[in-house]
């Protein structure tokens, strides 16, 4: 008590300077050995190599200079002008869009449907929500293996179904316009991770909103539209902000489905060609390394911007309890 | 910066709106009381029964396309007619998928021995950074904080190339006659870079940790510092066993992270001798020489059984940490 009171006679040391006294503190510096590790891997992994990575992108960088036949140049802003005459930058972003505007409101409209029926059958629902999880810990590359196989266009179990009902299936594995809806009827599969998110976010709305709009005559409907979707917002937004990104980031499926060495003489099909995929094979196949890294770049600021996008529509649709808002 | 506020789960989650009493004893993992008659209930089960084969489906189809003869695979039978078993470990049985130069069983101890190195260090070293950040006060901590959850906004895709070229970098010193020799060949077309990284921490994981061991009450840590515990000791000693939930959700996370990556081995180890490959990289491979991009006869019955033995030890992992996934993704969701 004393040493408040004498605080409140004399002004103190100034902020900065209290903020300074932090260094002398043991305590600090034990806290900072302990993050070392992180800082480390900042400067090395994360923090460097973005300073690299843009740096590269003003370059010429490719297969003769990373073994050493030619020297590293400037190129000034000639990787970005590429990106606009490339044919394929467009293909490809093209394709991712889909894909993600494919999957994404289907991913969560699919996976609130479901955490819905599985929130109102009581015990059972343990059971079947391993069940519906157990395709999201297929990994990616055996994902790619069911495409080929299971939607293959002429014996593929997918056809065989449909003309079972009598409907003609398409090519989905060749034909171009069918690649992507197949893609992304393979990706709704992996619902489970997004339906258990949901099941949480439904399990912690209290029971008591749901009986007084009851009281108040709310039809289902209407308690959906008002105490369920509301509630449970944040969740939404959260798978929303996530799948998006994953998506625009889709790689592996899609890669493994149709492209690598084993197709380097084979059709390579453009509409498979995922914006991250065309990034891969310019940086890893083909080593125009200064090239990717503009692509790279380009993809990150697309992110960047989708999230913002994102961010700012939804301020007024996403309930935090707790808040004004 | 964080994808907006983690979902809400649990007691903790109910906030302003103050939940009734009996809501409050239940036990939170308990599901609700089935609602609605019995006919709700009939069209409700008919529905989860349905989809439930649907989403089985593709793994008895696996399984069973794996017991047949080439020719059978796509019979689309679910008991093959003809039993072929290709899971041999003849060398000369060519249809065995253990056989035919390929090496799976390598495969799989890889992916294993990566996979679980890679987890328990990120696993520790995450645990140690955020429990710096749990714990301490110190000059320029939210900095530093807002700093580790803007990492984990940016795409792979933009660092992946120069970490690529400091790899190429640190392998050319340690070659033979590099300036550090002595050390064993660390750098592209080994295996180091596909756990050094993990050294350092995750963003996600340490975001994750310190969450959890910002629940864990303060005076736990002073009572050890009375006993005279280092900070060090305190961490070990208090705020790793009192994680252990927590710290087994990072573990399967990252196992599972790397039994799915295809991308790093891709590019460290595409083109390298066949047994440095991860399992995925492997069955890539696998794809790429028996498919139809190999020439000849498509062999799918071995695609098949190497994807069965690429997909069974995660759902082994799952039967046993069910818990830990479930819980894990419910309250901490995961990044994309």
């Amino acid at each position: 008590l004393a040493s408040v009171a004498a605080r409140e006679r004399a002004p103190g040391p100034s902020r900065a300077r209290r903020w300074l006294s932090g260094f002398r503190e043991r305590e600090t510096w034990t806290a900072y050995l302990f993050i070392v590790p992180w800082v480390v891997g900042f400067v090395l992994l994360t923090a460097g190599p973005m300073v690299w990575s843009l740096a590269l992108s003003f370059t010429n960088y490719n297969l003769e200079v990373l073994a050493g036949f030619a020297e590293r140049e400037s190129v000034g802003t000639d990787n970005y002008s590429q990106l606009l005459d490339d044919q394929r930058i467009r293909t490809s972003l093209e394709n991712t869009f889909i894909y993600t505007v494919m999957t994404v409101p289907g991913k969560m409209v699919f996976a609130l449907a479901l955490a819905m029926i599985l929130v109102r059958i009581g015990h059972a629902a343990g059971l079947f929500r391993t069940v519906f999880y157990l395709p999201d810990i297929t990994p990616p590359v055996a994902i790619g293996v069911l495409i080929l196989t299971l939607f293959n266009g002429q014996v593929g179990v997918v056809n065989r179904a449909l003309e079972f009902i009598g409907i003609p299936g398409p090519f989905w594995t060749t034909d171009p316009d069918w690649i992507k809806p197949a893609l992304a009827i393979m990706s709704l599969w992996g619902v489970g991770g997004t339906m258990v998110i949901y099941l949480a976010a439904l399990k912690a709305v209290p029971q008591h909103l749901y009986e007084a709009a009851a009281m108040d005559g709310a039809g289902p409907w209407r308690r959906f539209f008002t105490v369920t979707l509301p509630m449970i917002s944040p969740a939404l937004f959260f798978t929303f902000i996530v799948l998006t990104i994953a998506g625009l980031q889709t790689f592996t499926e899609a890669y493994t489905a149709f492209f690598g060495a084993g197709t380097a003489g084979a059709e390579q099909p453009e509409a498979a060609l995922m914006y991250a995929i065309y990034i891969f094979r310019q940086a890893f196949e083909f080593f125009n390394m200064g090239y990717a890294s503009a692509m790279a770049w380009l993809l990150f600021v697309i992110i960047m911007i989708v999230t913002a996008i994102q961010f700012i529509g939804s301020r007024r649709l996403v309930f935090y309890q707790g808040s004004q808002r | 910066m964080t994808a907006g506020a983690p979902p809400q789960a649990g007691p903790a989650g109910t906030g302003a709106a103050a939940p009734s009493i009996p809501q409050i004893l239940r036990a939170p993992r308990r599901w609700p009381r089935p609602t609605g008659g019995w006919l709700r209930q009939a069209i409700f089960l008919a529905i989860l029964v349905g989809l439930s084969a649907l989403f089985i489906y593709p793994f008895v189809w696996l399984v069973s396309a794996s017991l047949k003869p080439a020719n059978e695979v796509f019979d689309n039978a679910i008991v093959p007619n003809t039993f072929s078993w290709p899971y041999d470990k003849q060398q000369t049985d060519p249809r065995g998928i253990f056989g035919l130069d390929l090496p799976f069983a390598r495969w799989i101890f890889n992916s294993l021995w990566i996979g679980f190195l890679g987890a328990f260090l990120t696993m520790l070293s995450s645990a140690l950074v955020a429990f710096s950040f749990a714990y301490f006060r110190f000059p320029l901590r939210n900095l530093l904080f807002a700093l580790i959850l803007a990492t984990m906004m940016l795409p792979t895709m933009v660092t992946m190339i120069p970490t690529y070229l400091i790899w190429n970098e640190v392998g050319k010193w340690t070659m033979e006659g590099g300036a550090l020799d002595f050390l064993p060949h660390i750098g592209t077309r080994t295996q180091y870079p596909l756990w050094v990284p993990n050294l350092f921490g995750s963003a996600f994981y340490i975001f994750l940790l310190r969450q959890f061991f910002l629940g864990i009450p303060r005076d736990l840590f002073e009572a050890a510092r009375i006993d005279g515990d280092s900070y060090f000791s305190m961490f070990r000693r208090i705020a790793l066993p009192l994680a252990k939930p927590a710290l087994i959700v990072v573990f399967i996370f990252e196992v599972q992270a790397k039994w799915f990556d295809l991308m790093t081995p891709l590019i460290y180890l595409a083109g390298t001798d066949a047994s440095l490959f991860t399992l995925p990289l492997g069955l890539k491979t696998v794809l790429d020489s028996f498919g139809l991009g190999g020439g000849g006869e498509a062999e799918w019955h071995i695609i098949v059984a190497g994807t069965v033995i690429t997909v069974l030890p995660m759902i082994l992992l799952f039967a046993i940490f069910q818990r830990y996934f479930v819980e894990g993704i419910a309250t901490q969701g995961r990044k994309g």
